[in-house]
């Protein structure tokens, strides 16, 4: 067995597989070098002075006699032969193959990127890096009113940072809340001081002599003043090796219900998976905790026993300072809301329909709200 | 610093010690201690990290938040009169001597 990607879901897949009684080899190929760990705290504790937090502590990988191969990065797929082609040459042979390379921020093509300062945010160093440029600067501004842009953003003006977010859409979390949601989490963050520009595009960033950014330039012209520019836009799964071995690619690897892919052997799991859910079959990709390590538990359970469809109700959770918002369902294709509670007292839910059909609630300090939303739409009970 | 007693499903006892200001999750994953997840990071968001305080330390913990109380009612082994979420315990050397039994599934 081998796996590629130590994330959430590539790691999980190894603890899943030897829980259900996988005996044989199980090698994870992973291009990061640190103990692999867990990502959400980057966009929050980190940037508050929280130490790094390992997935599994360094040894659970002996213990269960799992090979973590740091540092190293699967080159290719070689399906004829039925193996893994190491960027050193190397060549792992597999019997099973899990795909879990996950996802990368979406890079903007705008002039003044590479300036330095400027930050995207995925892996453990580039949120060392924004901690450190947090603390030696004082004007945060963030590309991007997404879930990691708000997190970084509600993180640093705590921290007293003066922030501006802007975002070119009218309203923040547009393809991911519904709009009473939105609405209260732009209004908290306005209420903490963030300077929020909303319908606001970017034309470049501009930097200093010595090549480090020093303002971003507004399509109207303004100019925002900043000492680091985060760049939150959006992510792209890592499905190049994929595609390069003649899988089928739909904004990730296409695979089936049971989360494998058109090759028999090959199976992808969490960021890069576009797999298809809910009554209607839509593929999907989904970007979560969640997802990543359910999948990874069906994916060992399908390999162990039987190919068996991937069920999980998904769910989501961020939190914002003293703003815990927590997800369940998926609420794309809403055309009704349902408000339950009161937004200015900072605890509510909103629960999303389809004509009859409940899609989603998303709460906020609500956390029996979501736990009830929970069992409600994986049928356990209403 | 506390001395943690870990009790696993089948009977297996783990003791560790742990400094004030830990938690009993992060406690169980940095000494290796299975049976706890944590997927959540210790946000009481995901209920892995379920645990069953020995009555006699019941008490002497800080009370129940609304959080943990609602999440416990998601976990995934029975919740008991005695559960609490791992990752919201926090150590202090008042707890020097505290068991928790792992339940049998966390996920
Ligand atoms: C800053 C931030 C905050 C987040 N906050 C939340 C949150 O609050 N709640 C939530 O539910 N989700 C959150 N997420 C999303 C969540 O972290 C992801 O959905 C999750 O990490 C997906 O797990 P994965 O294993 O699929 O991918 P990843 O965690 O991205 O792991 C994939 C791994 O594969 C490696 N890899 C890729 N290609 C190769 C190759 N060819 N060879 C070897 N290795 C390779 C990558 O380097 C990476 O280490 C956040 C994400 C980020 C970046
Ligand atoms: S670690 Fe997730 S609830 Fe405790």
């Amino acid at each position: 067995m081998v796996i590629i990607g130590a994330g959430h879901a590539g790691v999980q897949a190894a603890a899943s597989l030897r829980q259900q009684g996988y005996e044989a080899a199980v090698t994870i190929v992973s291009d990061e070098q640190r103990l692999p760990y867990h990502r959400p705290p980057l966009s929050k504790e980190l940037l508050s002075g929280g130490d790094p937090l390992a997935l599994r502590p360094e040894s659970f990988y002996a213990d269960q006699q799992v090979t973590l191969l740091r540092g190293t990065r699967a080159q290719a797929i070689d399906r004829g032969a039925a193996a893994v082609v190491l960027h050193d040459g190397t060549r792992l042979p597999y019997d099973q193959l899990i795909l879990a390379t996950g996802s990368r921020p979406r890079r903007l093509a705008l002039p003044g990127v590479e300036l330095s300062g400027v930050q995207l945010l995925r892996v453990l160093d580039d949120g060392l890096a924004l901690r450190e440029q947090l603390r030696s600067g004082s004007r945060l501004t963030v590309i991007g009113g997404g879930f990691i842009g708000l997190e970084v953003a509600a993180a640093a003006v705590s921290a007293g940072l003066e922030v501006t977010v802007v975002e070119a859409l009218t309203r923040v979390l547009a393809r991911v809340c519904s709009r009473p949601t939105a609405a209260h989490i732009e209004a908290v963050h306005r209420a903490w001081g963030v300077d929020l520009r909303l319908g606001a595009g970017v034309a470049r960033l501009l930097g200093d002599s010595a090549g480090r950014v020093c303002a971003v330039e507004l399509s109207s012209g303004e100019r925002i003043d900043s000492d680091t520019v985060l760049i939150g836009v959006g992510a792209q799964a890592n499905a190049e090796l994929a595609a390069a071995a003649g899988l089928e690619l739909d904004g990730g690897v296409v695979v089936d219900a049971t989360l494998r892919t058109a090759d028999p052997r090959i199976w992808a799991i969490g960021d890069c998976a576009s797999f298809p859910l809910g009554a209607a079959a839509t593929r999907r990709r989904l970007e979560s905790v969640q997802n990543a390590t359910d999948h990874a538990r069906s994916v060992a359970a399908s390999i162990v026993a039987e190919p068996q469809p991937y069920t999980a109700l998904p769910w989501f959770w961020s939190y914002q300072n003293d703003c815990r918002l927590q997800i369940a369902g998926l609420i794309d294709g809403h055309d009704r809301t349902e408000l339950i509670g009161d937004p200015s007292a900072g605890s509510f839910s909103v629960h999303c329909y389809a004509g009859q059909t409940l899609l989603g609630v998303e709460s906020v300090n609500a956390p029996r709200e979501h736990v009830a939303a929970r069992r409600l739409l994986s049928g356990e009970g209403a | 610093m506390a001395l943690v007693t870990y009790i696993a499903a089948d009977g297996r006892a783990t003791a560790v010690e742990l400094p004030a200001g830990t938690t009993v999750k992060d406690g169980a994953l940095q000494n290796g201690v299975e049976g706890i997840i944590g997927e959540c990071g210790g946000n009481a968001m995901c209920a892995t990290c379920h645990v069953y305080v020995d009555d006699h330390w019941l008490a002497r913990l800080a009370v129940i938040e609304e959080v943990e109380d609602a999440l416990l009612d998601d976990a995934v082994s029975p919740r008991r009169h005695n559960s609490r979420l791992g990752c919201q315990i926090r150590i202090s050397d008042a707890l020097d001597g505290l068991v928790v039994r792992m339940p049998e599934a966390q996920e």
